[in-house]
């Protein structure tokens, strides 16, 4: 027989990595409308039915933009047993987890009850995610860990939230998203920092989010292509937030992960503001230290989506500017924008940087053997 | 270039694709309206199975707010990234001068004629009557 049929697409993996990997941003779902009932009190469950769940953004029953997929994700990522893409613990095993050697794999949940109105409902969302990660996730697979979800428009309960899990080896961070109600460095939002610098947590913050502003610097665009591209405004926003609110300086120990806005804008933004500083600094004398020194010692980045300029050199300008030890590979898996192992570093990396990068600065972040 | 039986004509009606592995190689083929394609099924960019995408058409426009969409079913969407390739001849809308999907001709043969050459696959040889999708690889 000169041809061999492909019966079982679920398990098509085009490329393999043989060399183990972390994943820093992988979201799971819920397959079922219902699926945290178990962890809300009764209370909160009556409230879902009859109110339902209301953003800081008015007028919105969704994504403020249509997706380029389904659920924003891979088309050949719904489970073969239904429900929502990356709601399947076995066939995230079976299409992410073993065929690319994930070791390590950080759940960053969306659509939680981060940036909710009814600030008690988002505490009790956030636990009920908290409680339904381990129980679905991480307790049955060990290379996944969970991050955090707190109630974050409400800076003491997150830090309540916070200081429960600390020491909880199945959390590796607390989660934040980059569109808040306020810039993230804003003084509400210290709480939130304090309590994970105690935990010896570092603090995502990943693009998206509810926050009520527009979402770009100068309001709100036509299309959603534009709204990718504003993740990473969004993201430039807030990091000049949090140094020029003194949040670094306050929490030196404090570690921020910005997750999926892109990197290549780092250096060019570290630049602006350590220029803009060295002229008004009176105006922010708490910011003792040029900004970049800051950023270059308290931020992480994760790789998705890579950047991917037409001259690898001018990539790698920019790691070499941001440090081989601060990248951390995410797939984003299984939205849309995946990216590929295998495909998105180019050649000519050092075996040490290609393993820092892949894997090692994540299990030192994150504290995983 | 050999030829390889892919499935009787009823197996493969209009509107639907299978796909199969040919010498290692993973291939997907098409029937879009009575007409046959074959494409390599892994998407150039990232290596994604890309013939599990939609099939969709061609949105160009020559202004802004003059929008054409032609080529309706031949256009294949990458089920990842959402890169756009024309199921025709594989050519990449996006970065057509860097990254194209090889693309494989298929078309029907009479079942007489693909049993009597070197090409045969015993799995068919049973229904010489009718005619077979062939690609040609």
């Amino acid at each position: 027989m000169n041809i061999q049929f492909r019966e079982n697409q679920e398990a098509a993996s085009p490329l393999t990595v043989k060399t183990a990997i972390a994943d820093c941003d992988i979201h799971p779902a819920r397959a079922t409308r219902t699926e945290l009932y178990p962890y809300l009190a009764k209370r909160w469950q009556h409230h879902l039915e009859v109110y339902g769940v209301h953003a800081y953004q008015g007028m919105m029953e969704g994504p403020p933009y249509p997706k380029a997929q389904p659920n924003a994700s891979r088309r050949d990522a719904y489970p073969p047993e239904g429900g929502p893409q990356g709601s399947s613990l076995s066939f995230m095993q079976k299409q992410l987890l073993d065929p690319n050697n994930v070791q390590l794999g950080v759940l960053n949940p969306l659509n939680t009850g981060q940036g909710i109105r009814n600030h008690e409902l988002a505490a009790a969302l956030c636990s009920a995610i908290n409680d339904w990660q381990i129980d679905k996730w991480t307790s049955k697979d060990k290379r996944l860990k969970a991050s955090i979800v707190v109630g974050n428009e409400d800076g003491l309960s997150a830090a309540a939230e916070i200081r429960e899990r600390a020491g909880d080896k199945n959390f590796v961070q607390v989660l934040l998203l980059s569109r808040n109600v306020e810039p993230l460095g804003q003084r509400r939002y210290w709480p939130i920092y304090q309590a994970a610098e105690e935990a010896g947590l570092p603090v995502g913050v990943h693009a998206f989010g509810f926050g009520g502003n527009p979402i770009t610097p100068s309001g709100w665009p036509s299309y959603y292509i534009e709204e990718m591209v504003g993740h990473s405004q969004c993201q430039q926003s807030a990091l000049a937030s949090l140094v020029l609110e003194g949040v670094f300086e306050r929490f030196p120990k404090l570690k921020m992960v910005m997750i999926e806005a892109g990197f290549g804008w780092a250096p060019s933004l570290a630049w602006r503001l350590d220029k803009v500083w060295q002229r008004l600094r009176s105006e922010v004398p708490h910011v003792k230290r040029p900004p970049s020194e800051y950023i270059r010692e308290q931020v992480w980045w994760t790789t998705q989506p890579m950047e991917d300029p037409e001259s690898r050199e001018d990539l790698f300008d920019v790691i070499n500017w941001i440090g081989w030890d601060r990248l951390l590979f995410a797939t984003d898996y299984p939205h849309w924008d995946y990216d590929e192992p295998s495909r998105v570093l180019p050649a000519g990396v050092s075996e040490a940087n290609r393993e820092a990068f892949y894997l090692g600065n994540a299990r030192a972040l994150y504290g995983i053997g | 270039m050999a030829r390889h039986v892919i499935a009787p004509v009823d197996e493969l009606p209009p509107g639907t694709r299978k796909f199969l592995e040919i010498d290692g190689r993973p291939i997907a083929v098409f029937n879009i309206k009575g007409e046959y394609f074959g494409l390599m099924n892994r998407c150039p960019h990232q290596g994604a199975s890309l013939c599990e995408g939609p099939l969709i058409g061609l949105a160009q426009s020559n202004n802004p707010g003059e929008i054409e969409y032609t080529k309706l079913g031949e256009i294949i969407r990458c089920p990842w990234h959402g890169w756009e390739f024309d199921i025709r001849t594989g050519q990449s809308y996006c970065d057509p001068r860097r990254f194209r999907v090889k693309a494989y001709p298929a078309h029907v043969e009479p079942g007489a004629s693909v049993v009597k050459g070197p090409y045969v696959a015993e799995t068919i040889a049973v229904s010489v009557e009718s005619d077979y999708v062939v690609v040609e690889l």
